[in-house]
């Protein structure tokens, strides 16, 4: 009963937002094309540097894009329910955030659905075209296994970044410095993940295990995706992402429970 | 000339002062330039040498894109401009006996100086102590380096003069926010700020080079990485200041042109 009613106040911010954003056609489309446009060069920078090349560290041009498309896809996703929380610290000094809270709704969804932005989807037609490229070059054999590995990897990845968003916004709680730091975690995660974390060498591998655990969805279940191996967890890692999410929101609904208003 | 450089000195003023995100962009930036760096380390271990780029004029690419980055940045703007556009605080501007053009021009090439200042010292002093392949090293040679700092500016005013273009278009549509997005993600491919223009193709690298966008940061990187040495220098140097004169007309041009037409609503 809740749940469902939470869904249909998600919606109906999502479709305020949308119509909100329809006004503006021309510089809507322009913006979802940029960011097509954007995506795309990255694809395009990939296929230049695999130039006369077979393989990186072991894993070939359709390896990397699979793993690319799916790093792009859960980026893509994170910021189109997460906007809201990259742009907290603006509700937080404009006072809606005080607002928000005087609402018997969830804090949560009411952030999420203020913000959601169709425009943010460009990216991914880029994934989906990288997905089917990588499809064709890659060595994938295709069968169930396969298809929960690439859609759990993919749900694994966006609820990280949302987490990682939730996290970002979460400072603004407890400091009135530049949090931009955390960007490193999230754009940078998403601009150097389109490579397995494997290539970055061992000290890497691990920051992207115990600190933030990004090997979670991309570097262990892509093993078992291109059949480097076969342990029958690999495939579940994905899931250890719902735990780190947890941890983020306990930071957030701590930060909430000590929250004071700067009365604006 | 005097008025100009005052407000050359005001935005440099005002750039100062955030010294606690420079921190923090010092930190993101080395940990950006290290990732590159080991990323084209194994694109390096696998091609075995047969780069277009040997492996240290690309660390020494990707250290300068760092220190750098806020000179050939298209993408973060002066937020107030505008938003003078839209609001229509442009109208204090047109009072002042002073040609925009020059004077927007010399307001933005203040702010990116004296941010690139405070940003670029500590980066490079990092990427001078970072652990050997990784390391930055002195250009090859002393005149190297003049010519190095002769393509920088000339590169940084490449850069600038393209985004007055920007600043410009406003005056011709409501929401330029696409607008903006659309051509900034397209300079910062074409300009070698995604993966270094000698990694292109031949036949595209031929199209880029008949852009503007290959003579901003392409040129003075390559020069002091030794890319680019030796007579090869002198065209790109030569097409750098035609590229500088070609866009300076452009704005101007635009810049007339949006004067005729401008009109302010009330307020």
């Amino acid at each position: 009963m809740k749940i469902g009613e939470n869904i249909k106040l998600y919606l109906k911010y999502a479709s305020v937002c949308t119509q909100s954003i329809m006004q503006y056609k021309v510089s809507f489309f322009l913006m979802i094309t940029a960011r097509f446009m954007i995506s795309f060069c990255e694809l395009a920078a990939i296929r230049f540097l695999f130039d006369g090349l077979t393989r990186i560290k072991g894993y070939t041009y359709g390896d990397i894009l699979l793993c690319f498309a799916i790093v792009q896809m859960s980026f893509t996703f994170a910021e189109l329910f997460g906007n809201g929380f990259k742009t907290f610290s603006g509700m937080v000094r404009k006072g809606e955030f005080d607002r928000m809270m005087l609402r018997p709704r969830s804090l949560i969804l009411q952030v999420m659905g203020s913000r959601f932005e169709l425009g943010r989807t460009g990216p991914l037609l880029t994934a989906v075209i990288t997905l089917a490229l990588g499809i064709r070059h890659s060595r994938v054999t295709w069968d169930m296994a396969a298809v929960w590995t690439i859609t759990a990897m993919t749900v694994g990845g966006t609820l990280l970044f949302i987490g990682l968003f939730i996290l970002e916004a979460s400072f603004c709680f407890f400091s009135i410095e530049d949090t931009s730091l955390i960007n490193v975690l999230t754009y940078g995660a998403k601009s150097h993940g389109k490579y397995p974390i494997d290539i970055y060498g061992r000290g890497i591998l691990r920051f992207c295990t115990y600190i933030i655990p990004y090997t979670l969805f991309q570097y262990y279940p892509l093993q078992f995706l291109l059949g480097k191996a076969q342990d029958w967890y690999l495939p579940l890692c994905p899931l250890g992402t719902v735990v780190f999410w947890l941890v983020c929101h306990a930071v957030w609904r701590y930060g909430v429970k000590h929250y004071k208003s700067c009365g604006s | 000339m005097r008025k100009y450089y005052d407000f050359f000195k005001l935005r440099f003023a005002t750039g100062i002062q955030y010294r606690m995100a420079s921190v923090t962009a010092l930190t993101t930036q080395l940990i950006w330039g290290l990732m590159e760096c080991l990323a084209y380390k194994a694109v390096a271990e696998a091609s075995g040498g047969s780069m277009p780029m040997d492996y240290s004029s690309i660390v020494q690419y990707i250290w300068l894109k760092e220190a750098l980055y806020v000179f050939f940045n298209t993408w973060s703007s002066d937020n107030e401009l505008f938003s003078m556009i839209t609001s229509g605080d442009i109208a204090y501007e047109l009072c002042r006996p002073l040609s925009i053009y020059s004077m927007w021009f010399s307001r933005i090439t203040g702010a990116r100086i004296a941010e690139t200042l405070l940003r670029c010292v500590p980066v490079l002093i990092c990427a001078f102590l970072m652990p050997r392949p990784y390391r930055m090293t002195l250009p090859a040679s002393g005149a190297a380096f003049m010519f190095f700092l002769a393509a920088l500016f000339l590169a940084l005013g490449i850069t600038i003069t393209f985004c007055m273009l920007v600043y410009m278009l406003c005056f011709f549509t409501i929401a330029p926010q696409g607008w903006r997005m659309v051509l900034t993600g397209a300079v910062e491919f074409l300009s070698g700020n995604v993966i270094p223009l000698p990694f292109f193709p031949k036949k595209y690298l031929f199209l880029v080079e008949l852009s503007p966008f290959a003579y901003m940061q392409n040129v003075p990187f390559r020069i002091y990485s030794g890319d680019l040495a030796g007579s090869g220098i002198y065209p790109y140097i030569l097409k750098q200041i035609f590229w500088l004169a070609a866009l300076l007309a452009a704005g101007t041009a635009l810049w007339k042109c949006a004067e005729k037409r401008m009109v302010i609503q009330g307020g």
